[in-house]
Order: structure tokens, then C-alpha cells, then sequence
């Protein structure tokens, strides 16, 4: 027995509070980041990702207090992704206390972020997040390509190759969400997830269209992930943190229970 | 009483300072004052990123000599984390080969790429995530922590000590035995990040502010 598969809550965060509400019982404060990432820590949750999804500039700085607090408080691995542009960016994100951050669109408009980002801060700590969509009809072989701006806009970027290339420039673990799977409560596009699981050396987190616990065991066994990454069946109480690992771990994946 | 976290210039200290608030009143300072560190009553040595950068920004801010003064006078508690145990033995395998500061004899080499699990699936290098420590002797810093306990780990290159009588604590990876825990008289030092590593990483953060070698 030996590395646990992690369970990683992702939240998304708007000027400091989290949005789309998490329905713990007992919970003050359904929008504080804080006590959220404290249930979560309480739960065995293994890391968390704050997704930021504030649009203007001066409420970012709102994003880096919010960091600042969780992190004095909750003493688990915290990856924050969404804006993440410059050198900068990451240097205020890292002390501030994340752990990583995840790049998305800064890296395909410019891969060389990636690279200079690895070498200034080392690999460990810079996530690239991967958004494909299956391009392939029926029938043909399957093909992911990269798309950007939330699924909708392709970039011409075949998803495997892509993801060798980012590992190559020194990215320290890749998020890979199936924008076609993302919110459908169907499951993780297994197919993506395993052919880029076993084209690179790095973690795999998995993301993207989890509906229960059955995805969690496919994504790691069928899917190749190291991680798999969740927000609703979390958030709105569907299922804990503690029943998803034992859940898994009867089905014979480690887990730090 | 002051707990000093070396500041040469690798890595976020943030989390680890912010983890010994949690656990201890006493004074927190993130420095690279020679003076300060000192006048320390506790030493932190973080480290974080390659070895060859971690050597170097601790040859340039000039605080190689106080170190290994430090280490050799051990005359006050020194946990070292990450990069700061690898530091710790004679030489790395990374960058092509880096002295260290030769404390403790060993090398720290890499983990090799071709290793799998029992499902035969590609074991990921880095060695990221939550695995288990199991603990070879007693020690004042695993106090209150369970024996094959869970901790955090981030890393590609792992210890291998030479004198097992240095050896507290190992995390099995593919066919690697890592010497995750090492240390002597007033020095430890971990591999894993116990200051992301939830309860187990924080009673091993308050057993170290208590410990009195």
C-alpha cells in the first residue's frame, strides 16, 4: 500500500466568497471560503482548488486576502486557479499562501508563461488545467482539442499532444476537465483521461461531469487519474468527503481515510 | 523564545510560519539576519524548488557558513523540510551532482521513471500526495503520531541515509524505500510538508516547539 488517490473539492470564488452556495448542515456562512475549506479539511478533504472567477481587477485583491485567511487557518494543500497571467500573479498567489496555482488560458496564448513559471517558482507548484472537448464523430478514432473561454472558442490544439507539450515546459501536474462532460453529472470522459494519464510522467487530476461515486472509482481505475477533482456532489451534500473515500477505497484504491 | 524559519530566498515560507502560529505562542520570525537566527531558540530550514538553486541562494545570502556552524554545534532544535533534509547529507544526484552540506551521510537520488503499481498502472514522478510514514525508532517529534500516519509529500529526488541509526522514519514508492525522517542529537528533518499535512503535520510541528533534546 502506499500514495493515496486525493479527493480534491473545487470552489469556485467570486470577490472572496464562494458562489453556487455549498449546503453543509450546520454551516454559519454558506458563502465564507474559510469555514467552507475548514469543513472540508475536517472531512479528510486532500487538497482544495479555488477556481477565481472574479472579473475586475480591484476584487482580486479580495481573492488574496481570502487565501491569506485559509491558508492561517486550514493546513492542507491549496491550488488557485482563474486569471493566473504573469510571474506576478503567482508570486502574490504563493505568498499568500496557495500551495499551487493553475494555469488555463495564459498558457495556451503564451506557452512560454508555463516554462518561465516552472524555472522562477519549480514545477511543484505550477498546475496547467486542460480543457477538452471530444472532436471525433462516431466511429472515427477519438481526438480531444483544446478549447478555451469556458468550452466555447477551439484552438486547433490536439489535447494529448498539448499535454506532452506542457509537461515538457515544466508543468508539475495537469487539471484535465472534459468541457463536455463538465456539469452533466455523467461521468468523466474516461477516454481523454486515460489516453493523457498514460502520455505523461506527472499527476493527472481528473475533472468534469462527476454525478456519484461510481465516476470517483472509474476515473482512477478506468481513467488512469491520480486525483479526481469534484464540486457539486460535494457542495450540495449529495455525498461527504468521508463516504467518497470509503466508497473507494472497498473498491480497492487507496485512500487516506 | 523565538522559532526562526531560515529565509534564503527558496521558496514560500508563508505556510510554514503560519502552521508554527498555529501550534505555539512563541515568536515566529521568517529571517535571513545572521543575528536573529542566532539568537534563535529554534531553527527551521525550509527548501523547496532544485537543489542546485537551494545550494546556491544559501552560498549567496551567506548563510552556508552559519549553518553548518549551526549543525555542527547542535546546540539548538533544527527541523529541516523538503530540500531543507535533502540538504542535509554529503551530495544530490540533481542538476548533474550538487554537494550538500554533508551533516548526515547519504545521497539523494532520483526516483526512477519505469516503476508501476500492482495494477500495473505508471507510478507519477513526482511523488505527490498523501503516503504513509512508517516510523523505525522512537522519537521525541512523533509523539501522539500514529504509526504508518499519512503526510503530504512533493518531491523527485528522495534520501537515501547510509547510517541507519539516522533513519526515524521511511514511505514506500514503487520499489523505493525512502528515508523520509532523518536526524541526530538536536537536528530531524522530513521529506514531507508537515505543515500541509493536516493533524498528523501539525502535532509534528507542536512536538518539535516542545521538544527539548
Amino acid at each position: 500500500m502506499g500514495l493515496a488517490k486525493r479527493i480534491i473539492p473545487c470552489l469556485d470564488v467570486d470577490a472572496g466568497r464562494v458562489v453556487k452556495g455549498v449546503n453543509f448542515i450546520g454551516i454559519r456562512d454558506a458563502g465564507d471560503p474559510v469555514e467552507i475549506a475548514q469543513r472540508y479539511n475536517q472531512q479528510g478533504a486532500d487538497e482544495i482548488t479555488f477556481l477565481d472567477i472574479t472579473a475586475s481587477h480591484e476584487d482580486r485583491d479580495t481573492t488574496v486576502e481570502m487565501v491569506e485567511r485559509i491558508a492561517g487557518e486550514v493546513f492542507i494543500p491549496l491550488t488557485v486557479g482563474g486569471g493566473i497571467r504573469s510571474c506576478d500573479d503567482i508570486r502574490t498567489m504563493l505568498n499568500a499562501g496557495a500551495d499551487k496555482v493553475s494555469i488555463n488560458t495564459a498558457a495556451v496564448t503564451n506557452p512560454d508563461f508555463v516554462h518561465e513559471a516552472s524555472e522562477r517558482f519549480g514545477s511543484q507548484c505550477i498546475v496547467v488545467a486542460i480543457d477538452a472537448k471530444k472532436v471525433s464523430a462516431e466511429g472515427e478514432p477519438e481526438r480531444w482539442e483544446i478549447f478555451t473561454h469556458g468550452g466555447r472558442r477551439p484552438t486547433g490544439l490536439d489535447a494529448v499532444e498539448w499535454a506532452r507539450k506542457m509537461v515538457a515546459y515544466g508543468a508539475g501536474e495537469l487539471l484535465l476537465t472534459s468541457m463536455d462532460r463538465d456539469g452533466t453529472k455523467v461521468g468523466f470522459d474516461l477516454g481523454v483521461t486515460r489516453a493523457i494519464a498514460d502520455a505523461v510522467s506527472v499527476p493527472v487530476i481528473a475533472s468534469g461531469g462527476v454525478g456519484n461515486l461510481d465516476h470517483l472509482v472509474d476515473g482512477v481505475i478506468d481513467g488512469g487519474a491520480d486525483a479526481v477533482l469534484a464540486a457539486s456532489i460535494f457542495h450540495f451534500g449529495e455525498y461527504t468527503i468521508p463516504e467518497a473515500k470509503r466508497y473507494m477505497a472497498e473498491r480497492g484504491i487507496e485512500m487516506r481515510l | 523564545m523565538t522559532i526562526a524559519v531560515i529565509d534564503y530566498g527558496m521558496g514560500n515560507l508563508h505556510s510554514v510560519a503560519k502552521a508554527l502560529e498555529h501550534v505555539t505562542h512563541e515568536n515566529v520570525v521568517v529571517t535571513r539576519d545572521a543575528r536573529r537566527i542566532r539568537g534563535a531558540t529554534r531553527l527551521v530550514l525550509p527548501g523547496q524548488g532544485a537543489i542546485r538553486d537551494c545550494m546556491g541562494e544559501l552560498e549567496k545570502t551567506e548563510l552556508r557558513g552559519l549553518v553548518e556552524e549551526l549543525l555542527a554545534s547542535q546546540d539548538k532544535p533544527l527541523l529541516g523540510i523538503c530540500v531543507g533534509q535533502q540538504m542535509l547529507l554529503d551530495h544530490s544526484e540533481e542538476n548533474g551532482g550538487i554537494g550538500c552540506l554533508g551533516f548526515l551521510p547519504g545521497e539523494v537520488r532520483k526516483f526512477p521513471a519505469d516503476m508501476r503499481d500492482e495494477r500495473n498502472e505508471r507510478l507519477k514522478v513526482p511523488h505527490m500526495g498523501w503516503n504513509l510514514v512508517n516510523q523505525h525508532h522512537d522519537h521525541p517529534l512523533w509523539a501522539g503520531i500514529d504509526q504508518d500516519e499519512h503526510f503530504y509529500f512533493v518531491h523527485s529526488y528522495y534520501v537515501e541515509a547510509a547510517d541507519n541509526a539516522t533513519v526515524f522514519g521511511t514511505t514506500d514508492y514503487g520499489r523505493v524505500n525512502a528515508h523520509v525522517a532523518i536526524g541526530r542529537d538536536a537536528t530531524f528533518a522530513v521529506q514531507f510538508h508537515p505543515e500541509k499535512s493536516s493533524r498528523a503535520g501539525l502535532k509534528l510541528l507542536e512536538n518539535f516547539v516542545q521538544w527539548m533534546p
